[in-house]
């Protein structure tokens, strides 16, 4: 029985020829990160162990971007105990207000995450790197202090579910419809302690930015991690923003699944999840009322990239948003803004009434920078629609593509980008 | 390690961590601070009514959502003894285990029970008594590896003793 190409990266990081599902193993760790909230508990539970230091200032990775700017005097205690901690330290990667991005989006950028690495966060959407053709989870700061003292982590050898990709997508349908599809189709527990392993010829036709959204929301269902083969364009992206070197794990052909999907990638149609579960998914042409929104957040470690703001500002060149709409767009690293701003893409936003952000998690998770009052509704390129997530209990989220957030901003309402 | 008993507070699926900890109290990570607001955005009679002991059970996929290690540790220090469930968030599992908050899996058990029933469970054996209804049931034991992290009472004092 062969080995699934999670199950290969893991098996090489234990020192095992072969791994099967279900067994515990410890593995090094190439990567540990954490951010603002997340690293504080983690670093007051390493004082509490018995260890000199961190096991490697290069491979730990400290990104305060959820709270800050600092948001509040709390806030700026937590990102104060990290900025120390790294200081201390040597943290070869801390990420100060000026460096950052959201992590997830900034990490691959700097050539932090290859293929082939295994990597643990402690932030669920760390799951991310599976773009690349790394295994890399999401775990919680205790997990993260034991990575930053040890360098190795214990894991459960996850079994997985094959998701074949075909065709190509249609014009307005992106990485975000591809997932929100999935898990529409398997639930938000649908891959509970799975690997979600990509592959197919449709691949090709999804931009790496597609990839990353694909695997980032591989935790919303359930997914220990999501994970797609290397092919020239992974490669390329590896050697355009880094140096390290980067190895590549193929699943065995008689590797064994226990699910198989084909997705016909041309059969998608933009698609919307309804509050308050990323599950409860409707395609665009299945909604037939009017939902009026007061909101429009394009950004986050899903959605923030340069591609997404391309399609946005494609979107929104020429139109401006509906009146009484609020539409916040939050590049998510300061090269994406960089970017956004030489190719014109930030003077649309402005003309057409959107405001730009600094990099920040801020809304997605109900922190700051666009916090829903009671009743209020937001149409958001961000990962999650759970009660109270972007603020008062009875707001409601829809989460999309940055293509229909953009077309939702113009008409009021959700809307299909191709009906404006 | 010592039995929980305790009072139900009883949940349907998909419970996250948004609403046992809601990220707008994330810029503290006191625990007796976050235990104030445990719970607040699905039941917020949760806190008032919670008694040291009390315990949690909830069917599936509980835990979902963000890694924040808030939300059990606001769980445990509102005076949770054990969550039950019929599936726990992998995340949240591992979170559980490593700072001692005792979880076990059971969908039996956690489809049967009813708020208010007291319960106790045995986490030697597994088994969970549904006080209550006079009825039992087996829960799924931890792996031996897992085990060990519980009895050190949490990974940084099993990393310790390694």
């Amino acid at each position: 029985m062969g080995m699934t190409m999670t199950q290969k990266i893991l098996a090489a990081h234990a020192g095992l020829d072969k791994v099967e599902a279900g067994q515990l193993i410890e593995a090094d760790l190439d990567l540990v990160l954490g951010n603002d909230i997340t690293s504080p508990v983690a670093i007051h539970e390493m004082e509490k162990m018995k260890v000199n230091g961190v096991f490697d200032k290069d491979k730990i990775a400290l990104v305060p971007d959820h709270f800050v700017p600092n948001k509040d005097i709390k806030s700026a205690e937590h990102c104060k105990c990290v900025r120390e901690f790294a200081r201390k330290n040597e943290i070869t990667n801390y990420f100060e207000v000026g460096q950052m991005g959201i992590e997830h989006a900034l990490l691959p950028e700097q050539g932090l995450t290859v293929a082939g690495d295994v990597i643990i966060g402690a932030d669920s959407h760390t799951c991310t790197y599976g773009a690349l053709g790394a295994f890399s989870t999401g775990v919680g700061s205790t997990d993260m202090a034991a990575g930053m003292a040890t360098g190795k982590a214990w894991f459960k050898v996850p079994s997985a579910i094959k998701f074949n990709l075909t065709g190509k997508p249609s014009e307005w349908v992106s990485g975000k419809d591809v997932i929100l599809h999935i898990i529409g189709m398997i639930g938000v527990d649908g891959a509970l302690y799975k690997s979600m392993e990509f592959t197919g010829d449709g691949i090709a036709n999804l931009t790496m930015d597609d990839r990353f959204t694909i695997a980032n929301m591989a935790i919303e269902a359930g997914g220990k991690n999501g994970i797609f083969p290397v092919d020239e364009l992974a490669i390329a992206y590896m050697k355009e923003h880094g140096t390290r070197e980067y190895k590549i794990y193929e699943a065995d052909a008689d590797a064994v699944y226990d699910e198989e999907y084909t997705i016909d990638l041309s059969a998608l149609k933009p698609t919307v999840a309804f509050p308050h579960l990323p599950e409860n998914t409707k395609t665009i042409d299945e909604i037939k009322e009017d939902i009026k929104i007061d909101q429009v957040v394009i950004g986050s470690c899903t959605n923030g990239r340069l591609n997404d703001l391309r399609i946005a500002a494609k979107v929104l060149q020429g139109r401006h948003v509906a009146k009484g709409m609020r539409c916040i767009v939050i590049p998510a690293t300061q090269k994406i803004y960089l970017q956004a701003m030489e190719e014109g893409l930030l003077k649309t936003f402005i003309e057409a009434g959107a405001i730009v952000s600094t990099p920040t998690c801020g809304p997605c998770l109900g922190g700051y920078m666009g916090i829903l009052a009671e009743g209020e509704r937001c149409v958001s390129t961000t990962n999650r629609n759970f009660v109270g997530r972007m603020g008062h209990v009875s707001s409601e989220i829809y989460l999309a593509s940055p293509a229909v957030a953009a077309a939702s901003a113009v008409a009021g309402k959700i809307f299909c980008p191709c009906k404006l | 390690m010592k039995a929980a008993k305790g009072y139900v507070f009883k949940y349907g699926d998909n419970v996250d961590t948004d609403v046992i900890i809601p990220a707008r109290y994330l810029n503290s990570s006191d625990p007796a601070e976050l235990a104030t607001h445990c719970m607040e955005d699905i039941d917020k009679d949760f806190i008032t009514k919670v008694k040291k002991g009390d315990i949690i059970v909830a069917t599936k996929n509980f835990g979902c959502g963000s890694s924040r290690e808030h939300a059990p540790i606001a769980i445990k220090a509102a005076g949770v003894s054990c969550v039950i469930a019929e599936t726990f968030a992998r995340i949240f599992y591992r979170n559980a285990i490593n700072i001692g908050l005792p979880i076990v899996e059971c969908p039996e058990a956690a489809c049967a029970i009813e708020a208010g029933d007291e319960v106790e469970v045995n986490f030697d054996t597994g088994v969970i008594t549904d006080v209550t209804k006079g009825t039992t049931y087996q829960g799924q034991a931890f792996p031996e590896f897992m085990q060990k992290i519980i009895a050190a009472e949490g990974l940084v004092n099993y990393i310790n003793t390694k």
